[in-house]
């Protein structure tokens, strides 16, 4: 589908009316691209089949801008809530798809959206089973925002809950840290760089799924740290389980670059986003093990150790830092603020 | 990453640390001037590895800090006057007498966080019908880049472009804890970037005037014991000079071509400090020549000013006199996310930085 071929350059309000515009764009771009006997059905809602417990998890996306370095706003739209569904332990297999769009966004935009959200659903093997399209007055929106809900099939040899995490349990990453967040302040007004840095938005459902199936419940938690970065999700950890978590600076998975770009701006990479990152929590005696399942992974060559939890200082996580000084390491308050000097 | 990792080595970090214990006989207090000191001395843990009696008092070198709540009043009635006002990013959530700019920011206000006021011009330039207005705070560190956006909106002729100034000088800062009747430091760790622009000629009449040592010190873990230990190191042998740790970075004569541009734009004059008070000859001012170029008169807000907040003794912090969880309101009333006064915001302020990093917690 191209602009001459849908006759409008710009998403206009009347596509959001209900009306005969709406379903034109729905048809022709919709429909047309995520066609499947679900959504073929052209229904308000879809009715589908689940054996035993599904995982549920809802997400807005929001992100300025909409076309970033590795990726856009379709792609983190199907991998975050895909990731998502993926942390509760679950094999995710249905999408919603709901867009608020600013009137004026440009077609070709937005067909390259839809394809990408077509492409990112395809790899992580979900299917967009309804949606919903609404348009705002120019001013009233930022171009474009997303919605999903993603359903799956929880694997039933996974046991994930915080409440399973023992003193001593590992906790690993999967790879580099910071890297979307750091693609995407690189391209905001006023704070560009030259960077060849992109976003890590990938699906980690497979690596997830094969982690369970490998090592069933000796797996305690997984956890995507998306925004907030690493820091901000284990001190949460932290705190719900009420015990101690330490992790070791220089064991820390961190690019080059992206190190680089974060001490040019006075950023601490513990708080930037992640949209390619999960933390899995394990017990001690198959820590050694997932790491070498996961480094055999594309998902996974770059995966560390890179703490654990222990009794000492409840409900606060410590670093170590690379001299051999510890720091408490606290969550994200609001946004993370470039410092002056 | 070259320049960076060989001054954050474990072993040679561990062998300056031990100098220091070698060499530290008495007690010694040393105040190291720099936010971005204290952040780095916090972030890695270096106090906890001091051996106790060398002691390091946080100084006043946080530019979010020092600047009077009257300036952050001042910039909050321009963006309610519909002004593009553009600022660092960790001014925006500093509390005015009311507000912060961020919360005028989810009013309405236009706020636009940059790293650059070269950037600002550019605004200024692409919005040819809105006034634009860079809040032009910090020490003799982000002088040059706020003149250098001056002279840059000048030569392109823009009328729509100003600066709010809050510019500050260490110096003075310096000479006015030392003057203070409670002043308990016994050297400084001098703060390697300003230096870096005003190179360290102007320490020398104060460690002469006040028999002190000044170490011109960097960031790195390594930079920072390496800095005590030179300043350790001088005490004890009763000497009591200025000294450059940070040789990679400072010349004695400093950045000329950006001390060229500083001069072109600003002169010296009288400065609020917050908490501390009116300085005489304590930061810049636009000289006449720019006068176009100063937000204040330009849109009449001079005449602005509030009262301090009686709860925060941010001034007290500042000079050193007390301790970030000597506060009663430390961790209480005050904390990052409820910020009684400047430094519980900036990770370079003191009071942040103890309540992020601080061991003080770990075993709460």
């Amino acid at each position: 589908m191209s602009k001459e071929e849908f006759g409008f350059e710009t998403i206009q309000l009347g596509h959001g009316s209900g009306g005969l515009m709406t379903r034109d764009l729905l048809d022709k771009i919709i429909f047309n691209t995520f066609s499947n006997p679900y959504l073929d059905q052209k229904h308000d809602g879809s009715i589908v089949d689940f054996k035993g417990k599904i995982a549920i998890s809802t997400d807005s996306f929001v992100v300025s801008p909409i076309f970033f370095k590795g990726g856009n706003i379709g792609e983190l739209a199907v991998n975050g809530t895909v990731n998502d569904v993926a942390m509760c332990g679950a094999i995710p297999k249905y999408l919603t798809l709901a867009f608020i769009i600013e009137e004026g966004l440009k077609i070709d935009e937005f067909i390259t959206i839809v394809n990408s959200i077509k492409k990112s659903a395809d790899e992580s093997g979900v299917q967009i089973i309804t949606g919903d399209t609404k348009v705002v007055e120019r001013g009233k929106g930022d171009k474009i925002f997303i919605n999903t809900t993603g359903f799956g099939d929880v694997n039933t040899k996974a046991k994930i809950a915080a409440e399973h995490i023992e003193i001593g349990d590992k906790i690993l990453l999967n790879g580099y840290i910071a890297q979307h967040g750091m693609a995407i302040m690189s391209q905001r007004e006023g704070l560009e760089f030259e960077s060849t840095i992109e976003s890590d938005t990938t699906n980690l459902n497979f690596l997830v799924n094969d982690l369970i199936n490998e090592f069933g419940d000796k797996i305690h938690l997984f956890r995507d740290p998306t925004r907030g970065g690493v820091a901000s999700v284990l001190s949460e950890i932290s705190q719900d389980i009420n015990k101690g978590i330490v992790i070791y600076e220089d064991k820390i998975p961190l690019e080059k670059q992206v190190a680089a770009a974060c001490e040019i701006l006075g950023l601490d990479p513990l708080y930037v986003a992640n949209e390619g990152v999960f933390l899995v929590i394990v017990d001690a005696s198959i820590s050694d093990d997932v790491l070498l399942f996961m480094k055999k992974d594309k998902k996974g060559k770059n995966a560390a150790f890179i703490g654990e939890v222990t009794q000492e200082h409840p409900s606060k996580v410590v670093m170590q830092s690379t001299i051999g000084g510890k720091r408490i390491v606290t969550p994200l308050i609001g946004e993370q603020l470039p410092r002056i000097c | 990453m070259k320049y960076l990792t060989e001054y954050r080595n474990l072993e040679a970090t561990k062998s300056y640390l031990e100098l220091i214990k070698k060499t530290a006989t008495k007690t010694w207090k040393i105040m190291e001037i720099c936010g971005g000191q204290t952040h780095g001395l916090v972030k890695n843990g270096i106090l906890e590895l001091l051996p106790d009696h060398v002691q390091m008092i946080h100084g006043p070198g946080c530019p979010v800090c020092v600047t009077p709540l009257n300036l952050i009043d001042k910039a909050i009635e321009l963006l309610e006057k519909g002004v593009i006002v553009c600022s660092f990013g960790d001014m925006i959530r500093v509390p005015g007498s009311k507000k912060s700019l961020l919360e005028a920011k989810s009013n309405g206000g236009d706020l636009r966080v940059l790293y650059s006021p070269i950037e600002a011009v550019k605004i200024a330039k692409n919005n040819p019908d809105k006034e634009v207005v860079f809040f032009a705070v910090g020490f003799e560190t982000t002088a040059p880049a706020n003149a250098l956006s001056v002279l840059h909106a000048q030569k392109e002729g823009l009328k729509n472009y100003s600066i709010l100034v809050s510019h500050v000088l260490v110096p003075p800062a310096m000479e006015a804890i030392l003057d203070d009747k409670f002043c308990n430091i016994n050297a400084f760790l001098g703060a390697g970037h300003v230096c870096a622009i005003m190179g360290y000629k102007e320490y020398y009449p104060l460690a002469e005037k006040y028999k002190i040592p000044i170490v011109i010190t960097g960031f790195e873990p390594l930079d920072l014991v390496q800095g005590i230990y030179m300043a350790v190191k001088q005490l004890e042998n009763g000497i009591h000079k200025v000294e450059n740790q940070y040789s990679r970075v400072v010349k004695e004569e400093g950045n000329l071509a950006a001390l060229k541009v500083i001069n072109q734009v600003f002169e010296i004059g009288a400065r609020e400090w917050r908490g501390i008070g009116e300085i005489p000859n304590s930061g810049y001012v636009l000289t006449k020549e720019f006068k176009d170029f100063d937000a204040e008169s330009k849109f009449g807000i001079s005449h602005i000013k509030v009262p301090e907040n009686p709860n925060c003794i941010a001034g007290q912090i500042l000079r050193g006199i007390k301790k970030p969880h000597q506060c009663n309101q430390f961790g209480k009333a005050c904390a990052p996310s409820s910020p009684l006064g400047a430094p519980m915001v900036s990770s370079e302020g003191a009071c942040a930085a103890y309540y992020h990093f601080s061991n003080n917690l770990i075993s709460e």
